[in-house]
């Protein structure tokens, strides 16, 4: 009875004069870092409106840097203020976190993102069209692939300006993505960062039918993940009739607050939870690329521009596992021994089906998809652990690895032949006698993945597998260990292939990068071995930040 | 004063570094900086040496630490050295000869492009051998040891561009290595017997392990010392050695790096002493190679490789005394001083012999010189007198104390001993008045050296085949004069040493000393020595002096002919342990291939095909990825729930 007054009650209430809405409370210069980034953003979408043409790249390539350097000392400044430790809080009226965590994905989403439009604006790799320089973006997106239209576009020396905003909103969503507190905030960080993403996907210079075809892929399917996680928050409102972190955990915990009245039926209902918590994993887990929701990863990585495969690679797998974190170690540590099992089950089929299905790939694009899906695996594990030590251990496995990715995609967009990249493996049959350089700093990122000491990647593998070890999960770590090696036979076999093959005659050749490329690659070996050979500092500033506030 | 013990080795090491680092513009000082950094580790050694004659016999030992090398746990290793009259002996052995054949090669290998790189490999060596003598740790010592070893690599292949050379090199290194496994096997033995291995606590705790153990850590010691000081069954690499610059043969492979073995022995006296087994073995390995060396010795027309069977059969004389235990250790040091005198001074002669005769090694084709190298001629001379034992040289002292020591061990075994002893010092005297006579007596012989250009198939006896003949001449001072120096310390050390018995008492302290009782007397030994010494010396004259000497060797008796091929050693080196080794290794190759590729190889197709199957999934269809995922999504949420209702 009393729930039909209840919701009798809130028709009712809705026929009353609308309260005035009181101005919410927003702490700007702690979402210093993503307005920044959505500001300028802003301000490159009025420079593609109101600038000259020519004169539109600089402008972009300046704001954009300018953007996210601000960004990321906004960051430094946040951590060094104390909001990474004894300062840390929820602020915008519970919807961020500002936490250690928090930070310091955001500071790797930037650095990343900093080196990522270094090599979004190289522009001396592809062979100069009627004169003007051009990058590995389309000239004119909307025109259709072979078109008069497209054609008078590349005439007309045309370029896509527009990725440089595109790229800072979507780096404003991952800004926000591991810091969401609460499942609205999460939904809507997702959509803001995964369309600017699909839409980058879209627009190859060359091959455009393959990476529209790629980009249509990824949005619908994405769609399809994004309609399972809106799902689920659905269900944990019914269950906790809240969509706050803090809130829903309490109710897990059997603190429930409040009890709102229309949902008095379904509340503290373990069923709702434990399916909406399931598909909210779901959703997640399709970002980050494991196994059984990875499928869309080759094709993607393959089709898109490589410059935003590496940016992809590399951010969307920090700002997703950040997402994760806070979710598994914030909403449903309650839930621990429900989740555990599953998430068990996913980390292992990741790991064994990255690292196998890589061993008979040709493309180089694909196999560095398939060892996406490996690391993710890896990076799951860490995560299982649910111990400090797992938080730290994930925070710098993906500070590691993603600088790894974007040095290693920057590599392919060098090796090149007539039809742009060279991307079939076969093709890179002897690089080493060619291009030693350009094959040994390939060989280090390739060294990297497959975690052979001396490299970031060892140190990430090492800190993950020994949290998860010690947070219980052995023989995840056994698994873990066999598609190490599994992986490390693909890894090496393209060593190999470049150094032991004898070159072909009508092998690509290795084209001379501006500055940009260079500086990119040259910060990816650095990291790879600044981490590989000292991890411990950094691994001490990710111990420091694995306290989520709550 | 302890706080110079560690420039012994570093002045040395500094001027490896700066030689070999140093590049090519100090192609034309870098053997002076060489020459005189060994002389100041020399200084330095006086210096030690004269400080430590001040103080009383008990109170001489010096002890540096540098710094704790691997602290480990319950395990560790100092850098730490240990200054007391036995090592201040070998390092101003060491040093002093050092120097000496320093100033020596500077004449010797005025026409080598790579002579800077060589007196580089000579101040490695020398840093080396004095860590090795200086440690004051078992296992600082094994740096030390493969130091050298490392050292006497680089130098038998100095001369890379032969084969031969580079083939001896590394033999010696092969061989080496046998003997080094005894000595690392050795000082584990120590750590998990002793808890440490400073040679401290390890001497003065010997008396309380095992005689098992010590028996064991002797015997594993004395495989070392086999390797490094090529005594019987590990000798095989000494005579192929020759083949580096006749200053190695000299400083490396007679007078100071070949002892290393008699040092490691007489340093571990305490454990040799706990372990009568053990010491046996030795004085039969000593009494076998010094016999062994000799007939070798006998044998060989190459005038190096003569010496190198000498040097072999004199290093037998010390292990054999350092056998013997505390009536032996002094005089297998003393000896061992001495030797290096004589033997080195004899290595320089031959250099400078072949220096005069277009590199010509072979006596065969010597013959005459002494009105030609005069100086040469008379500090050959001496430093064969030395050797031979001729009465109040320095041979005569160091030699005829082993033999009395020998007989003194007592009972059937002294007998032995004391008869081989005899036995080698007659075939002493006969092989080194051989290579007198040879070299500086009768007939000219000479040959024309082949011209390098065309390798003549004919022999070099037929004189028409063109070349050069050889022009005989004195070598240039800075080769005579070390040579002349090592000539006084043949003809007096012994006798300096043995004046009041002052090389007893001064090491002593160190090492022990017992008087044994000897079933001849002193005064009979000499007299047997004498004699023996008179009858080798007449054979030789008999077959070398008194007729003229064939250019080209006869074919000789069985004995001859093995002993020309050293006794077989290779021959039986490759039945016993080359040919089996051979057939192991191919066997595990052939397991390797079969198996465990097959296993390896097996898992990696499987995975392959694994993955071409699993790849046929992606399909390219977004329909059929969508349908993955809701499946995949299905198996979580009933995955999820089934945990919980489980």
């Amino acid at each position: 009875m009393s729930t039909a007054v209840d919701v009798h009650n809130l028709w009712t209430m809705a026929a009353d004069p609308v309260e005035k809405i009181p101005a919410p409370h927003i702490e700007y210069a702690q979402l210093s870092p993503t307005l920044i980034v959505i500001g300028v953003a802003l301000v490159g979408v009025l420079v593609e409106a109101f600038l000259p043409r020519r004169s539109r790249y600089y402008v972009q390539l300046l704001l954009t840097v300018v953007a996210l350097a601000a960004g990321f000392a906004a960051v430094v400044g946040l951590a060094a203020g104390g909001f990474g430790g004894a300062k840390a809080h929820v602020a915008a009226m519970g919807a961020l976190a500002v936490d250690g965590p928090a930070l310091f994905l955001q500071g790797t989403i930037l650095l990343v993102g900093l080196v990522a439009v270094f090599t979004f604006a190289e522009r001396r790799l592809d062979p100069a069209a009627h004169g003007n320089r051009v990058d590995s973006f389309a000239a004119q997106a909307a025109s259709a692939p072979g078109s008069a239209g497209e054609q008078a576009a590349v005439k007309a020396g045309f370029t896509t300006t527009e990725v440089f905003p595109i790229l800072l909103f979507a780096i404003g969503g991952m800004l926000v993505f591991p810091a969401a507190n609460d499942l609205l905030t999460l939904f809507i960080a997702l959509e803001v960062f995964s369309l600017p993403l699909y839409v980058l996907c879209a627009l190859a210079r060359r091959q455009r039918l393959l990476s529209q075809e790629s980009a249509v892929k990824y949005f619908l399917l994405g769609a399809f993940s994004s309609a399972f996680l809106l799902f689920g928050i659905a269900l944990l409102y019914g269950y906790a009739g809240t969509v706050s972190y803090a809130g829903i955990a309490n109710v897990v915990e059997g603190r429930p607050g409040s009890v709102n009245g229309a949902l008095a039926g379904t509340m503290g209902n373990d069923v709702l939870l434990l399916i909406g918590g399931a598909m909210l994993l779901m959703g997640l887990l399709f970002k980050v690329g494991a196994v059984p929701f990875h499928m869309w990863t080759p094709d993607v990585y393959q089709g898109a521009p490589t410059p935003v495969t590496g940016f992809m690679a590399a951010a969307t797998k920090v700002a997703a596992f950040g997402a994760l974190l806070r979710l598994l170690y914030v909403v449903l540590p309650g839930l621990r021994w429900d989740w555990r099992p599953v998430m068990w089950g996913v980390a292992i089929v990741t790991m064994l089906v990255g690292a196998i299905v890589a061993i008979t790939q040709t493309d180089v694009k694909r196999l560095l998809a398939y060892s996406s899906i490996a690391h993710a695996g890896f990076i799951l594990a860490g995560v299982i652990a649910t111990t400090q030590d797992g938080i730290s251990s994930v925070l710098f496995y993906l500070l590691a690895y993603s600088f790894v990715t974007l040095g290693a995609f920057a590599v392919v967009t060098l090796v090149r032949d007539a039809g742009g990249e060279a991307t079939h493996l076969s093709k890179w049959a002897g690089l080493g006698r060619r291009s030693p350089l350009v094959a040994a700093v390939f060989a280090i990122f390739l060294l990297a993945f497959a975690g052979i000491p001396l490299t970031s990647g060892f140190a990430g593998k090492f800190a993950v597998f020994k949290a998860a070890a010690e947070g219980g999960a052995g023989p995840l770590v056994v698994v873990g260990v066999i598609s190490s090696a599994i992986a490390a036979f693909f890894y090496i076999r393209v060593i190999v292939l470049m150094f032991f093959s004898e070159p072909k005659p009508e092998g690509p050749s290795v084209a001379v990068p501006s500055p940009l490329t260079m500086t990119a690659i040259a910060l990816g070996v650095a990291v790879t071995l600044v981490l590989g050979v000292v991890p411990q500092y950094f691994l001490d500033l990710a111990g420091q930040a694995s306290t989520f506030v709550r | 004063m302890e706080n110079i013990i560690g420039l012994l080795v570093a002045l040395p090491l500094l001027g490896a570094a700066v030689l070999l680092c140093g590049g090519r513009r100090l192609d034309r000082t870098g053997h002076w900086l060489g020459t005189i950094l060994a002389a100041s580790s020399f200084v330095v050694g006086a210096v030690l040496f004269a400080d430590m004659l001040g103080r009383s016999g008990d109170d001489r030992t010096l002890h540096q630490f540098l710094f704790s090398w691997i602290p480990v746990g319950g395990f560790r290793a100092d850098v730490a050295f240990q200054l007391d009259q036995l090592s201040m002996t070998f390092v101003l052995l060491i040093t002093g000869v050092g120097t000496l054949i320093h100033i020596y090669s500077i004449g010797y290998m005025e026409h080598d492009e790579r002579r800077r790189r060589f007196f580089g490999y000579l101040n490695l060596f020398l840093a080396a051998m004095v860590l090795l003598v200086i440690a004051d740790n078992y296992l600082l010592l094994y740096v030390g040891w493969e130091g050298v070893g490392l050292a006497s690599y680089l130098l038998i292949g100095f001369w890379q561009h032969k084969p031969s050379a580079a083939t001896a090199a590394k033999k010696a290194f092969i061989v080496n290595r046998v003997g080094d496994m005894g000595l690392s096997i050795a000082i584990m033995l120590m750590f998990t017997t002793f808890g440490t291995f400073a040679f401290g606590p390890v001497l003065k705790s010997a008396g309380d392990a095992s005689e098992g153990t010590l028996t064991a850590i002797g015997l594993m010691l004395l495989l070392a010392a086999c390797g490094k000081s090529a005594q019987v069954p590990l000798q095989s690499w000494l005579g192929d050695a020759m083949e580096g610059p006749t200053p190695v043969s000299a400083l490396i492979h007679a007078a100071t790096m070949v002892t290393a073995g008699v040092y490691l022995i007489t340093r571990s006296g305490a454990i040799f002493n706990g372990a009568p087994d053990a010491q046996l073995a030795v004085v039969t390995v000593g009494a076998v190679t010094l016999l062994f060396g000799a007939i070798v010795g006998c044998a060989k027309d190459d005038i190096k490789k003569a010496l190198a069977g000498s040097t072999m059969s004199q290093i037998g004389y010390m292990i054999l005394a350092a056998g013997l235990g505390p009536i032996g250790y002094v005089f297998a040091i003393m000896h061992l001083v001495t030797h290096g005198f004589f033997k080195a001074g004899l290595f320089l002669g031959a250099g400078s012999v072949m220096h005069g005769m277009n590199d010509e090694v072979d006596m065969r084709k010597f013959g005459g010189l002494r009105k030609y190298m005069p100086i040469t001629y008379v500090t050959f001379g001496l430093g064969y007198l030395a050797i031979i034992g001729f009465p109040g040289l320095s041979g005569f002292w160091s030699k005829d104390k082993i033999i009395e020591a020998a007989f003194a061990k007592g009972g059937t075994e002294g007998w032995i001993l004391g008869a081989a002893a005899l036995l080698g010092a007659a075939i002493t005297a006969y092989y080194m008045t051989r290579v007198m006579l040879l070299t500086f007596f009768g007939e000219k012989r000479w040959q024309p050296t082949p011209s390098p250009d065309e390798p003549s198939a004919e022999p070099a006896a037929d004189s028409a085949g063109g070349g050069e003949m050889p022009h005989p001449h004195e070598s240039p001072k800075s080769m005579t004069v070390p040579m002349i120096v090592l000539a006084f310390g043949s003809v007096f050390a012994g006798g300096l040493f043995s004046l009041n018995d002052s090389f007893l008492h001064w090491l002593e302290p160190v090492t022990g000393h017992s008087h044994g009782h000897s079933p001849l007397s002193a005064l009979t030994v000499t007299l047997a020595t004498m004699a023996v010494l008179v009858v080798g010396v007449a054979i030789a004259w008999a077959q070398y002096g008194r007729k003229p000497v064939p250019v080209t060797a006869p074919r000789g008796s069985l004995l001859t002919r093995a002993a020309r091929r050293d006794l077989l050693q290779d021959d039986f080196n490759h039945v016993a342990l080359v040919t089996p080794g051979q057939y192991l290794t191919r066997g595990l190759v052939y397991l390797d291939h079969s198996v465990v590729d097959g296993v390896v190889n097996g898992t990696a197709a499987a995975f392959g095909g694994l993955s071409g199957r699993m790849r046929k999934l992606q399909n390219g269809y977004a329909r059929s990825y969508a349908v993955s995922m809701f499946g995949g999504a299905a198996i979580l949420i009933a995955a999820t729930l089934l945990m919980r209702a489980v």
